[in-house]
């Protein structure tokens, strides 16, 4: 045996799949993408066995594609994926609270002419319930294993594996024909649902009692809108005292090796360039992890599925359906999650569209380029009971929406014009969150991010900082010696296309290497203005020197360009993997930057005008 | 079971609160809607309630099918045929 044999895990969504996997696989799974397609591949070794691999195919409802990552779940089952061996047998997870509707899909998979094995899952909550099967009879219709397990406390998982094993050699072919269309299927699969069901259970009160507050009306929206600002007020508060110590972490750093090494390049490198640097972006992890949490939780108990109900409206209003309101929400941390989880909207116009507008809902990235202007600009006064600063930062967020909706419009009706997807969602029922799954995927997450730190940043900060310094300024020159650098000579030629915008050759200059990420133009700015030291002192010092150096229209101008600016060389990236072409991400950066201009511009001369 | 009684209706033409049982799913036209409805857990003979809708414009709509909560839109919702009880 060459390679592990694959075992393909699927079912519909909700059946509590992507549990019982991490249960099957534990914390070393491999994710991966697809080479060219927007799917990730995630799989891991069965219960620690090397010769047998677990493939967790994208949950759906049936082997008719309806989008690309259920297109992936049909390919690799029929034997028809580009890359993936045909797999040796299937696991597919079935919901005990829900048996006519899974048993169907059981039904319409055994027509594959694969080994199946399938895991009957919820048992506790059919029990609570009160739902009773008769799992042996189950096996006996269906003619394949059946095993009840609970994934989230790991019960049933050993008989699942040997099941799983001894199954690699069972005879697939057992001649029961259920018909081939989804009406006669869902008869046979009803039928013997009926049959195996002792009793039929009391249903699942307390998502029918919750539903009926947090889909109230009135109700509903006001808990939704709620929740949005708790989780964004969380962003804030909770991340503040990580967030310090990260920063205090960095400072330390940079003071040790100011100790250890004499004055020169390699302390400038090591202090200046990589520390200052990559530290200006890890001090984001914090907020990252908690905005990520919360819509974990959202998402584990059931809840958002609900938000999508409860958006429908609205974005069907600019063309879009509910669905599209979860990636977008995603995009609040980051963009390209948020552009990875539009993999779930069936319509392709829908999807592009999504992934189209994603980079104006306003990223972690943004804030400390915010948060600094802000400080140094906008006056700590209260209006209203409303403190200023927190008014325009909420402006900024709130610039940002309005932007998405009104291009989501625009773009609806010209570029990606065509039919717009319907929206039908299942509503699952309420869960109590599942610590594996949100710790799990935090991890993944922050792990994410700091590769990011550590690569792509990382890399930018050095090339900027060596491009400070050279080359070197003539002997008895006026000016700083930024001025006279690389970065120097080209924020002198930007100076003239951002003049009309308020922008001087000093931002101009840090604009450069912000378009790797844009919470580097914010150290950028700081090597630029010719500062050094410790973060934390580029920080304070930076906020008063703006304050100096820059008129209020230009600070406003240039708050305006970071609603829009497409300056993250990751989103780009992403977004050429998830369209498949270099077409799309240019045309983002072209419409992005645009509006990112345009606005400045207004902004700039009519602030400049009155003020 | 299947045949449509005289009382049957469209489901979008419901209020909270109604119950039924679908008798039919179809219309004039659009199988792969029918299909895509069928695979989500509508199906002839299984019980339906109208539960909740949406606060802005009351669409889309949330219904109970057999074990399950399922949202969709109005204009879908034309395609399933009730019996209400």
């Amino acid at each position: 045996m060459s390679s592990p044999s694959l075992v393909a895990v699927v079912g519909n969504p909700n059946c509590g799949k992507s549990a019982l996997f991490n249960a099957l696989t534990g914390l070393r799974q491999k994710v991966a993408n697809y080479p060219g397609a927007t799917v990730e591949r995630r799989t891991g070794a069965l219960m620690g066995r090397d010769g047998i691999e677990l493939i967790d195919l994208p949950g759906t409802y049936s082997l008719t594609p309806r989008s690309p990552d259920e297109a992936v779940t049909f390919e690799v089952l029929s034997g028809k994926h580009d890359v993936e061996q045909k797999p040796a047998a299937i696991l597919c997870v079935v919901d005990a609270t829900n048996l006519a509707q899974h048993l169907r899909f059981v039904l319409e998979l055994k027509a594959l002419d694969l080994p199946i094995v399938v895991a009957m899952n919820m048992m506790d909550l059919a029990a609570r319930e009160r739902i009773s099967i008769d799992v042996s009879l189950l096996s006996t219709r269906l003619g394949v294993p059946v095993v009840e397990t609970i994934a989230v406390r790991k019960k049933g998982l050993t008989e699942l594996t040997d099941k799983v094993i001894s199954s690699f050699n069972a005879p697939t072919n057992l001649n029961i024909d259920y018909g081939d269309t989804i009406k006669l299927r869902q008869k046979a699969a009803r039928k013997i649902a009926n049959e195996v069901t002792l009793s039929e259970g009391i249903g699942h009160k307390s998502t029918r009692v919750l539903d009926s507050f947090l889909l109230h009306p009135l109700l509903g929206p006001v808990i939704l809108f709620s929740l949005l600002f708790l989780m964004f007020q969380a962003v804030f508060s909770w991340a503040e005292a990580p967030m310090g110590v990260i920063d205090t972490g960095i400072g330390a750093l940079q003071g040790i090796f100011s100790n250890l090494l004499s004055d020169g390049l390699l302390l400038s490198f090591l202090n200046d360039g990589i520390l200052a640097g990559v530290g200006s972006v890890v001090i984001f992890l914090p907020q990252i992890i908690v905005l990520f949490f919360c819509i974990l939780i959202l998402e584990s108990t059931g809840y958002m599925a609900r938000a999508a109900f409860l958006m429908d409206r609205i974005m069907a209003s600019v063309g879009l359906n509910g669905r599209a309101f979860i990636p977008l929400l995603s995009s609040f941390a980051c963009a390209i999650p948020g552009i990875m989880a539009a993999r779930s909207i069936a319509n392709e116009k829908d999807r592009l569209t999504t992934i189209l507008i994603a980079p104006l809902m306003t990223c972690a990235a943004r804030l400390p380029v915010y948060t600094v202007i802000i400080a140094a600009f906008i006056p700590n006064d209260t209006v209203g009971g409303f403190g200023l600063q927190g008014l325009v930062m909420f402006s900024l967020y709130l610039a940002g929406i309005l932007a998405a909706l009104a291009a989501a419009a625009i773009l609806k009706r010209t570029v990606t014009q065509g039919p717009s997807d319907t929206f039908i969602l299942e509503l699952p029922k309420y869960q109590v969150p599942n610590p594996r799954y949100v710790f799990s995927g935090l991890y993944e997450r922050a792990g994410l991010f700091l590769k990011r730190a550590g690569t792509i940043i990382l890399a930018s900060t050095i090339i900027l900082w060596a491009l400070t310094l050279y080359p070197e300024p003539p002997v008895g020159a006026d000016r700083p010696d930024v001025a006279y650098s690389f970065v120097g000579i080209i924020g002198g030629w930007l100076e003239v296309i951002f003049a009309p915008i308020g922008f001087n050759w000093e931002i101009s200059a840090a604009l450069v290497p912000g378009m790797a990420a844009r919470e580097v133009a914010i150290a950028a700015l700081g090597t630029v203005y010719s500062l050094s030291g410790s973060e934390e002192m580029i920080e304070a010092g930076l906020v008063s020197m703006l304050h100096s150096a820059w008129s209020l229209p230009t600070a406003l101008s240039f708050l305006t360009w970071f609603i829009f600016a497409p300056q993250c060389l990751s989103t780009l990236a992403v977004t050429k993997r998830e369209t498949g072409g270099w077409k799309w991400p240019l045309f983002m950066m072209g419409y992005l930057f645009a509006l990112a201009y345009g606005a400045s511009f207004i902004v700039f001369q009519t602030a400049s005008a009155l003020l | 079971m299947n045949a449509i009684s005289s009382t049957a209706v469209s489901l979008d033409t419901l209020s909270p609160g109604a119950c039924g049982t679908i008798a039919a799913l179809g219309g004039t036209a659009n199988n792969d809607m029918v299909d895509r409805l069928r695979e989500i857990g509508f199906a002839e003979g299984l019980d339906v309630e109208f539960l909740h809708q949406s606060p802005f414009g009351k669409d889309p709509i949330a219904v109970r099918v057999g074990d399950m909560t399922v949202a969709l839109r109005r204009a879908e919702a034309t395609l399933i045929k009730v019996n209400i009880v």
